[in-house]
């Protein structure tokens, strides 16, 4: 009886520990996320998304060019590294599962996710900024590439291997060649999943600010690929080191945008993903 | 031992001196029989005996992976198709093939049914809707999905959905269908229908059917074959099979006192 008393006193103890771990995780990222949207919401106006930035010391403006030269930095980036990536993936899905060229993409795509962004934002500065002789918004669409492209890689192969084989061998078995198996019947699929690592890669570059300070810079006017390309991250940093209050509240509002902006990208996920498990 | 084929037909397919092999491992041995024209085979036997792996080779589907290989011949109307230099996709053309698990595609039911069709000609939209609807009435599909043919194929439940992939092999009109376990996923009112299915199709089209339950050979078949660890034990008529096994393995395996 005393064993049982023991074990019982046990199980709550933990059951008690681990929810007091999950608590304290929830308390600070709902303590960040309450404090981003109090001070940044009162920043968000028509004139953030429409002006461009004010001078130092000067009240008003926006952050209209680094909000737009963020959009043309990860969709470019996108453009570059969504369609590598998936092909990438599907090589390693279909054809390099067992190989020893799958299994160095693989490993080397794995380190490439958690290398640091910092370091990818080094290496476009020494390959493109400095060969080309100047910061460049083309640049920071490259550093986010790079960034993306394991992570599409990744899960693109891991949503076309959860497509069951049976499913190609049924439309191979009516005759079709490999490439329509993959393209009309595998892909259409994944679809929901592939979309999802398009999207995850989306949310996990719109925070980087390393790499785009090695890369694209910023600038406070309208961005052009061939020159340093104004952004809402380093704006953030450049406007939180600075000394004025209104480019401090320009900072909360720029900080409240963009993790808002995650998390509308990360529930978008779950739906597509939660809408394809129902069917 | 070689056993002799049962001949009453011109064959469909002959199987001569048959060997396959994962890797190093061989998995059929020596296997020779002949399909007969318009007919239903079944193969019974235990599980991992090589039915599934013998009726995998008629269409080549272990071309997809590396290490699976045959040797011997296959030869289907006087050409020996595991020849490399017949392509894999004109053969699959002509023999069709249904799997254990439905494969519905994800798309609409029609789409499932022209997938094939579109895959081997051009075709008029009103040809293909006749096409369509031909293959779906032979596979005693129709009726229940006239009014959702734009509906997703998943939205099917099992049966209609492996009577959907049969639909959409009849569909390029094969010649063979091969049939690996078609019923095994189903509740026995849908694998009446999927049996009753058979023997409407036999005749117009030669059936290979795998099958793990010894009744169902018996109800659906004109011949059937004992598979035992990778050798082909008997071959002959079902009823001679069920009523007078000539081989005491088969007997054992069809009384139940094995597998």
């Amino acid at each position: 009886m005393n064993l049982m008393r023991r074990r019982i006193l046990m199980n709550r103890l933990v059951m008690a520990l681990s929810g007091l771990a999950a608590a304290i995780g929830l308390f600070f990222l709902i303590w960040i996320l309450g404090y981003v949207t109090v001070k940044g919401v009162g920043a968000i106006n028509w004139a953030f998304f429409t002006q461009l930035p004010s001078p130092p010391g000067v009240e008003g403006g926006g952050l209209s060019s680094a909000i737009v030269g963020t959009l043309i930095m990860t969709v470019l980036a996108a453009l570059m590294a969504v369609p590598i990536g998936i092909i990438a993936g599907t090589y390693l899905s279909e054809f390099g599962r067992d190989s020893r060229l799958g299994h160095t993409v693989r490993f080397l795509s794995d380190i490439l996710v958690s290398a640091p962004s910092i370091v990818i934002g080094v290496f476009v500065y020494l390959v493109m900024v400095k060969p080309l002789g100047g910061f460049s918004g083309l640049a920071g669409a490259v550093s986010l590439a790079i960034i993306m492209l394991p992570v599409v890689t990744r899960t693109t192969e891991e949503m076309l291997r959860l497509v069951p084989g049976e499913m190609r061998e049924a439309a191979l078995a009516l005759g079709a060649p490999y490439w329509h198996t993959m393209v009309r019947v595998v892909f259409r699929a994944a679809t929901a999943g592939l979309l999802t690592g398009v999207l995850l890669a989306v949310a996990r570059v719109s925070g980087e600010t390393a790499p785009l300070l090695f890369t694209a810079l910023n600038s406070p006017y309208w961005g052009n690929l061939n020159q340093p390309m104004s952004n809402l991250t380093v704006t953030l940093f450049n406007y939180a080191m600075s000394p004025y209050d209104d480019w401090h509240a320009k900072a909360w509002g720029a900080a409240f945008l963009i993790t808002a902006s995650v998390l509308i990208v990360t529930i978008l996920t779950r739906f597509i993903l939660r809408d394809r498990s129902k069917r | 031992m070689n056993p002799e084929a049962p001949s009453p037909h011109t064959p469909k397919v002959s199987v001569r001196n048959l060997n396959f092999y994962y890797g190093d491992k061989q998995v059929l041995f020596d296997n020779n029989l002949d399909i007969a024209d318009g007919k239903v085979t079944a193969f019974i036997g235990p599980s991992g005996c090589g039915k599934s792996t013998h009726i995998r080779t008629y269409n080549r589907m272990f071309d997809l992976y590396r290490g699976q290989r045959a040797d011997g011949e296959i030869i289907v109307d006087g050409t020996n198709i595991l020849d490399p230099k017949i392509p894999a996709l004109q053969l699959r053309h002509k023999i069709g093939m249904i799997f254990q698990k439905p494969t519905p595609f994800p798309m609409s039911i029609f789409d499932n049914v022209a997938y094939g069709l579109r895959l081997h000609s051009k075709t008029s939209k009103s040809e293909l809707e006749g096409r369509v609807e031909t293959a779906l009435r032979s596979a005693a599909l129709l009726d229940e999905v006239k009014d959702i043919m734009h509906q997703h194929g998943t939205a099917l439940s099992g049966g209609q959905q492996q009577r959907l992939c049969i639909a959409r092999a009849i569909a390029v009109e094969p010649e063979i269908i091969l049939m690996d376990e078609p019923c095994s996923a189903l509740d026995p009112i849908s694998t009446a229908k999927i049996e009753e299915l058979i023997d409407q199709l036999k005749g117009e089209f030669t059936i290979v059917i795998v099958t793990h339950n010894m009744q169902q050979a018996a109800r659906v078949s004109d011949y059937t074959a004992f598979f035992y660890m990778g050798k082909l034990i008997e071959f002959d008529d079902t009823e001679a099979i069920f009523t007078s096994p000539k081989n005491s393995q088969t007997e054992d395996y069809i009384t139940g006192r094995f597998g």
